[in-house]
């Protein structure tokens, strides 16, 4: 056999199972949204969204508390969380653009935008909820935040250093004072990109279980108090998990499908978001 | 800055009045600029206060157990003095992560040649899209859909087979022997790790290619170069660095899952050589106990934590030292 | 004539290599000077100077003075932005706000002078008639900046200079990334901006030099070959540098 046919045959070998390796990667998430719908679109109704989580035993109930629980809390770790980014990565990318330090805060947010989660769970636990004496939304909360501040400096430091810097000299030269030039004509021009970083790590934090598990614990009952532990849906999927009670057990499904379904759905708008500005 | 003029140019008044407006802005400016550094310190902070936090919360058991924490299988937390020890969980965070990354890399590299070089342009961005909301997806999800659908197929019709296969061979019948099949199993978590980990490996590989300048690549083509000689020859020698970087920045995020793997591992501290008995991990051990602990359970709970952390602080900072010789190399 | 800014034994550097070796060049009030030589002659790198630009960038400084109304502006006390808002700059490729044109004129002005609606209209108004561009805009003035062509562009961006009323502007090869009519055009509003502004002009174009400026100034590797008035560069120049450069010898 020749050397060149020998050669042809060996990277169709090799391109047929990068293919297959593409079917078999993409599968997985037909299988899992597969899943999800079958066993926890059935039992997906109004009642899930007005109704408390029940106890063992009940049927019915829903999973009110723990929407709301999530809701208030990404809202708020989100709150927190972005600013701080927003103006860290404006310092890396603006007046801390030549100082020696950058490089080295860039390599710690990193390694932090990668940490393990329960790692910052921990953290807050000791930090808030030991002085506190108890769970709390706020200690989530709390959590939440320490885990979007790396995602939206990273994001926020990418977009800014993309404004090309013609357009900070021509603010400056106009006599603009720095943060004026930062404020109103790099953000702008960085508005999308920015905006799309922190949509990102809402969707990142919306579905997140491990650091809600020592700060906020869970509740059975209706709070929305900051002060006191709070049910989300990640941690109440968890509990009902490992239940024998059918009923949780459906429920933890439909609460996986919201979950699911709203992380992906911001997922895609911040896509839309960031491919929508970049045509214009 | 006093301006001596006697002349009656009415830009004379506008530079005055101008000063006056400037020097009002400076304030802001200056606290403008100082919030944005104390942001950018603050991440420094933050990592040095996990740190800090973590040692103090460790410190009860860094005194009782010392060193000889990392290499002491027993944990038995209800005796009166616990004897606790970490071997356990540090083993199965490797074993779990060290299958998922042969398992996931070599098909997230595959993925990612695909997606690079053979794909038609029209479906390119719908996988891409895919591969996206697949490293989107919650890890409680892996985990519950692990647990309750790819675990029970997995002991119906892909591990019996196995066991039965091995069960005469020395050492393959110690590895993957099972006197019981159980839906949980180091083999089973490591499979859903496997699966949560591989758009991650697609992503980062993805990026890398295409750091890889074109020019090289049609250079290749040029003389005649199949597309498979153009990614051994051309691609992966140039990416290598980032690859492997990529690849442990992976690895980072697999050591420290939690989640995905907790279900399905079981929270057996026993080692017994099988990857289908259960076992666990440091994430899933501190998830499973650390609300019924107290006192020395607890700190030794806080002491594998703070173990985890340095472990993956030193892979992540690894592999983003690779990444960016990557970068240097490729003038980026 | 009187000198509206006086260059004196002006040095840069850029790290620790000099880029400009003892600069003395006058510019002239409501005239034009331009800037020629070859690339790397430090032309750019002088007129950057003027509104201290390089002040943005870690190791750049520069020595000597630079006098503009009696004071030198390279004093480390200098308010630099009061000195931006007095010595306006436009670019190579255009830069224009990323807003509504309205908003890319009104922007600077909101800034240092308090306007009431119709004021401000009025002056956004004055600023594009005066840069030639009101007709072509007047009826889309919540248009995107960026929409406008290149030559368009650039025009708004001189209209976003004037409005905030400078007293010398410098052009730092305004028309190099634009196509010969908008060039026209460009060329035609220096003439006319003259008699309110100082101007300075830079450019690898040496018929452009030719026609717009009253003195032009020949720069090669960092120093000053010669001054004088441009008919006199452009016909009888006394270095043979000068000469070399004019005809073409080398570029």
């Amino acid at each position: 056999m020749s050397l060149y046919a020998s050669r042809r045959r060996s990277n169709f070998t090799a391109m047929t199972l990068c293919l297959i390796a593409t079917g078999i990667g993409i599968i997985w998430l037909f299988l899992i949204l597969f899943s999800l719908i079958l066993n926890g679109l059935p039992h997906l109704s109004f009642s899930t969204f007005v109704e408390m989580t029940p106890p063992p035993g009940e049927t019915g109930g829903g999973l009110a508390n723990s929407i709301f629980g999530t809701l208030l809390m990404t809202f708020l770790g989100v709150g927190v969380g972005a600013p701080i980014g927003v103006m860290a990565g404006t310092y890396l990318a603006e007046y801390g653009r030549y100082s020696k330090a950058t490089p080295a805060i860039r390599f710690i947010n990193d390694i932090l935008l990668s940490a393990p989660s329960i790692i910052i769970g921990l953290f807050i636990y000791g930090l808030v909820v030991l002085p506190m004496k108890n769970f709390s939304a706020l200690a989530g909360a709390l959590a939440l935040a320490v885990i979007v501040i790396p995602i939206v400096v990273r994001t926020t430091e990418d977009m800014l250093l993309l404004v090309p810097n013609t357009l900070r000299e021509a603010a400056s030269s106009m006599g603009l004072p720095r943060s004026h030039v930062v404020w109103h004509v790099a953000y702008r021009a960085a508005r999308a990109g920015i905006l799309t970083g922190i949509l990102l790590g809402v969707a990142r934090i919306a579905g997140e279980t491990a650091p809600l598990l020592f700060t906020a614990f869970s509740n059975n009952f209706w709070s929305a108090s900051l002060l006191k532990p709070i049910a989300s849906l990640p941690t109440t999927i968890n509990s009902f998990i490992n239940t024998p009670d059918a009923n949780m057990k459906e429920l933890a499904w439909t609460g996986a499908l919201i979950v699911t379904l709203a992380v992906l759905g911001l997922n895609i708008a911040a896509r839309v978001l960031g491919v929508a500005k970049k045509q214009q | 800055m006093a301006q001596v003029t006697t002349s009656r140019d009415p830009r004379e008044f506008i530079s005055a009045s101008r000063s006056k407006i400037l020097s009002s802005m400076a304030t802001g400016d200056r606290i403008f600029a100082f919030i944005t550094r104390a942001c950018a310190y603050g991440v420094f902070v933050l990592l040095l206060g996990i740190m800090i936090s973590l040692i103090m919360g460790a410190w009860p058991a860094i005194k009782t157990f010392g060193l000889e924490f990392l290499i002491t299988r027993r944990w038995a937390p209800q005796l009166d003095e616990p004897i606790l020890g970490a071997l356990a969980p540090i083993y199965g965070t490797l074993l779990t992560s060290f299958i998922a990354m042969l398992i996931a890399v070599p098909f997230g590299l595959g993925i990612a040649v695909f997606l690079t070089e053979l794909c038609p342009i029209p479906l390119r961005r719908p996988i891409r899209v895919a591969v996206e909301l697949l490293a989107g997806v919650p890890s409680i999800i892996y985990g519950m859909w692990g647990f309750f659908v790819l675990g029970p197929f997995l002991v119906h019709y892909v591990e019996p087979p196995i066991v039965w296969a091995v069960q005469d061979i020395p050492v393959l019948n110690i590895i993957f022997g099972a006197e019981m099949i159980s839906n949980i199993s180091l083999f089973n978590a490591s499979l859903v790790l496997a699966i949560m980990i591989l758009p991650f490996v697609t992503a980062i590989a993805v990026d890398v290619f295409s750091i890889v300048p074109p020019v090289l690549k049609e250079s290749a083509y040029g003389i005649g170069c199949t597309t498979w000689e153009v990614v051994t020859n051309v691609v992966v020698p140039y990416a290598r660095v980032g690859l492997v970087g990529g690849v442990m920045l992976a690895l980072g995020r697999a050591l420290g899952e939690t989640m995905a793997v907790t279900y399905i591992i079981g929270n057996s501290f026993k080692i017994d050589g099988s990857i289908f008995s259960p076992g666990t991990t440091i994430s899933a051990a501190i998830a499973s106990e650390f609300a019924e602990s107290s006192d020395l359970h607890r700190s030794a709970l806080m002491y594998l934590g703070l173990i985890l952390f340095i472990l993956t602080f030193l892979v992540l900072a690894a592999a983003r030292l690779m990444l960016m010789r990557l970068e240097k190399r490729a003038g980026a | 004539m009187n000198e509206k800014i006086s260059i004196r034994d002006l040095k840069f550097f850029y790290g620790t290599s000099l880029a400009l070796k003892g600069i003395n060049i006058p510019l002239y009030a409501n005239k034009v000077t331009a800037f020629i030589g070859p690339s790397g002659c430090g032309k750019s790198t002088l007129l950057r100077v003027l509104n201290r630009m390089y002040d943005l960038y870690p190791n750049q400084h520069a020595e000597g003075q630079v006098m503009f109304d009696g004071r030198n502006i390279l004093d480390p006390d200098v308010d630099l932005n009061l000195l931006r808002a007095r010595i306006g700059m436009l670019f190579q490729k255009p830069t224009p706000f990323p807003m509504t044109i309205y908003d890319n004129i009104a922007f600077g002005l909101k800034l240092y002078e308090k306007l009431s609606k119709s004021e401000l209209d009025g002056r956004v108004e004055d600023a594009l008639k005066r840069s030639a561009l009101w007709s072509e805009v007047k009826d889309k003035l919540n248009a995107n900046g960026l929409s406008l062509s290149g030559g368009q562009q650039q025009r708004l961006c001189i209209a976003r200079t004037v409005a905030i009323k400078p007293e010398v502007i410098l052009f730092d090869e305004p028309c190099s990334a634009l196509d010969p009519i908008s060039t026209a055009k460009i060329e035609e509003l220096i003439d006319e901006l003259k008699h309110d502004y100082t101007i300075a002009i830079v450019t690898h174009n040496m018929q452009q030099a030719a026609r717009v400026s009253e003195h032009t100034a020949f720069m090669y590797l960092g120093e000053l070959i010669e001054f004088d008035e441009t008919s006199k560069i452009f016909t009888a120049p006394h270095d043979s540098r000068t000469q070399d450069y004019i005809t073409g010898r080398f570029g």
